[in-house]
């Protein structure tokens, strides 16, 4: 992309990512992949783990215009490995034309990101493996089901926590372990906030070395609400301060949209039968005051 | 072509280097680091191009390996035990990439209890993954396996990829005299690699190792796999009769030792073997007809050889270096399905288990088997199997059992 992306204009109209897929009605991980993949472009390789995106390419279908490689759950990151050494190797033998190299893009669900492959994450950022990591965070296993995850919010009813307090830990910082290991860049997205999505997209891609895009993907089936809110969630995660919109880059988190005023997180819990409990068949006060409370805490600590 | 003093891990490392392999994703594990840290040494210092690279596991390994090789690279890896089977989800899913990489496992005992001696339970955990299987019982002939093993794996009637293995420390750490091929020869014989359809190109997008939906395809793409392994017969045959031509040596899926006029024979895998040639020898000094079949390729099961091999004989005293637990020795079975119903079949198939986690076997235990099934095939009556340990190690076992309870009861009295 040439110009810089300031406005929704700016942003592609034409789209790569082909219709039709197996992927559930109004999923906001195909959402963000769906705008990613627009600007990231098709000199990519999919590199992929176990999670719903792998039924996105169903022999003999696949809606990319891309490469693809299904990997296993817990080493993506490795086979984007494999893939950019042998791209290298074959450019510097001279066995392949610098015009045919791809971007390695690893897309996994938060099943691999925080749990299962968080190793060969972090081994692939110890090398300083030249690759783009796009998450799709549907805060659960939501291929089989919506059980429950290192990324699940706090009282949220999944398959694996159906009790009334829903699931008793709390959603692990996947950004900050990331930034720990000082890579090229982070950022949170969200696929509701397009502009600021492609902003970072962009960023990412003009940028050499282990980078990941974490995006926030509401998930109908999982999350319980009716497809046609999927973007209305997303934007209420941003608005409420749920979903901190954010990049780190040169050393820095900045914080790319502070929301203000900042809404009630009761007004995103609502919206969710995962967080239904927590107003039926009575008010859960001290749960939804804990929630507000941790979310306060971030956003204090961020404007202080 | 020059004679040096190798370890079978220097020799896995002269295999991979001769081989021109381009990349080595590589993961420290005992027996097999040696070869990982020759090559990264050749690596680093300019003597090979290729270009090593330490993941964080085995699992993470094999699937850069996997992934490179599908990119359209040669690709060398190495691990042992505990380290195959980490990374065991890649070694059945490599084969249906249908990438043609060499993976040597220097064979060494599973936990529990964990130990770093040889055995092959690990390199049997990969028997049904679809990868070709090597198994070697000299340092010479695990380098030429690699060279080998390069070669059916890359033919278009195989793609497969391919395992070379050695025993851990018997083999791993023994040094033996060795005919080192030039580097000419060894490219004559292994041309560069042709990627043929593998590879992943900006101009021609290719969707590697998609799902399927439903037993019908997947049943497809799985005996591809498998119809892909059988012709890795003919093809090792190919190639080792061009090998022989280049290099003077030949091997065959398996190894015979003083067969044809054998009434008895030993059947096993892996150097030990090479003990069982010694104990032939001097059996056959005092008058007894024995021989030994050594099984080189586990993978494809060269069913043909076996039955042709073992055709008219009286009895085989199959002695296992592992154990499926709760049946038995695994090359027992597999070689009992081979001879069912075949003509000539031996009448006498039994089952010894030994030499597990760097356990010996002493000649004495081959002469006393080769008694055993002897006596068997005169009554026609096949004996029981037999778990090697003798009364020496059951009380040098004791031993130690009285010393950890010795222990246990100190700390309970709190002296």
């Amino acid at each position: 992309m040439s110009t810089p992306i300031t406005s929704m204009k700016d942003l592609p109209s034409t789209h790569l990512l082909g219709t039709g897929t197996s992927l559930c009605a109004g999923c906001g991980g195909l959402l963000s992949l769906h705008q990613a993949y627009d600007l990231l472009g098709a000199r990519t390789v999919f590199v992929n783990a176990a999670g719903c995106m792998t039924l996105l390419a169903t022999y003999p279908f696949t809606p990319f215009r891309s490469s693809w490689l299904y990997t296993t759950m817990a080493s993506a990151p490795a086979g984007a490995q494999g893939i950019r050494d042998a791209l290298d190797i074959l450019i510097a033998k001279g066995q392949l034309s610098p015009e045919e190299d791809l971007t390695a893009v690893v897309l996994t669900g938060d099943g691999a990101a925080y749990g299962m492959g968080l190793a060969a994450t972090s081994a692939a950022i110890d090398r300083g493996l030249d690759f783009l990591y796009l998450c799709y965070d549907n805060e659960g296993y939501g291929n089989t089901g919506q059980q429950y995850s290192p990324a699940t919010p706090h009282g949220a009813l999944t398959a694996t926590s159906r009790g009334s307090r829903g699931y008793p830990g709390y959603k692990k910082d996947l950004f900050a372990i990331w930034v720990a290991n000082r890579p090229t860049y982070v950022a949170t997205v969200v696929g509701a906030e397009p502009l600021d999505l492609a902003k970072k997209v962009e960023r990412a891609r003009s940028l050499k070395g282990p980078r990941l895009i974490l995006a926030l993907a509401p998930c109908p089936t999982g999350w319980d609400f009716n497809p046609q809110d999927a973007v209305e969630i997303g934007r209420l995660a941003v608005r409420t301060g749920v979903w901190p919109l954010k990049e780190y880059i040169d050393g820095r988190v900045v914080h790319t949209r502070i929301p203000h005023p900042r809404l009630p997180v009761e007004e995103y819990l609502r919206l969710q039968g995962r967080f239904r409990h927590l107003f039926e068949p009575e008010r859960n006060e001290p749960l939804i005051q804990e929630i507000q409370r941790h979310v306060d805490a971030y956003w204090a600590e961020v404007e202080s | 072509m020059t004679r040096v003093l190798l370890t079978g891990n220097a020799a896995a490392a002269w295999g991979a280097r001769l081989a021109d392999v381009d990349y080595v994703p590589a993961f420290p594990i005992t027996p097999q680091t040696e070869i990982i840290e020759t090559l990264a040494n050749w690596s680093t210092n300019g003597v090979i191009p290729a270009r090593v690279v330490t993941l964080e596991s085995e699992h993470s390994m094999l699937t850069a390996a996997a992934a490179a090789a599908a990119t359209g690279v040669r690709v060398f890896t190495a691990t042992s035990s505990q380290g195959l089977l980490y990374g065991i989800e890649m070694v059945y899913a490599a084969p249906g990439w249908r990438v043609p990489l060499v993976l040597v496992n220097v064979s060494r005992g599973l936990a529990s209890p964990i130990t770093l001696e040889s055995d092959h339970n690990d390199l049997l955990a990969t028997r049904d993954a679809g990868f070709l299987t090597l198994v070697c019982a000299t340092v010479q002939e695990v380098l030429d396996s690699v060279l080998i093993a390069y070669r059916v794996a890359e033919d278009d009637r195989v793609r497969l990829p391919a395992i070379v293995n050695l025993d851990g420390f018997i083999l791993s750490f023994t040094r033996e005299p060795v005919v080192l091929p030039s580097h000419e020869d060894a490219r004559r014989f292994l041309p560069p690699y042709d990627a043929r359809l593998l590879g992943f190109r900006a101009s021609q997008p290719i969707a590697q190792a998609v799902a399927v939906l439903g037993g019908s395809s997947y049943s497809y793409f799985r005996y591809q796999i498998h119809l892909a392994e059988l012709q890795a017969l003919s093809v090792l045959d190919e190639v080792e009769a061009e090998f022989a031509t280049v290099f003077g040596r030949r091997y065959g899926p398996i190894e015979t030792y003083q067969t044809d006029d054998a009434e008895i024979v030993f059947f096993m895998m892996g150097a030990l073997a090479t003990k069982a040639k010694a104990a032939v020898d001097r059996l056959r000094e005092a008058g007894e007809r024995v021989g030994l079949v050594r099984l080189r390729l586990l993978r494809p099961f060269p069913v043909q050889a076996i039955r042709r091999a073992l055709a008219g004989k009286g009895a085989v005293a199959v002695i296992d270096q592992n154990v499926s637990m709760g049946k038995g020795g695994v090359l027992h079975a597999e070689l009992a399905s081979a001879l069912y119903g075949a003509a000539g079949a031996p009448p006498i198939l039994a089952s010894y288990i030994g030499g597990l986690g760097g356990r010996d076997i002493q000649a004495a235990e081959f002469y006393e088997i080769a008694r055993e099934v002897k006596r068997a095939a005169t009554r026609g009556v096949t004996p029981e199997p037999r778990l090697l340990y003798t009364e020496a190690e059951l009380r040098q076992i004791k031993e130690l059992q009285a010393i950890a309870l010795a222990e246990r009861q100190e700390i309970e009295a709190g002296t």
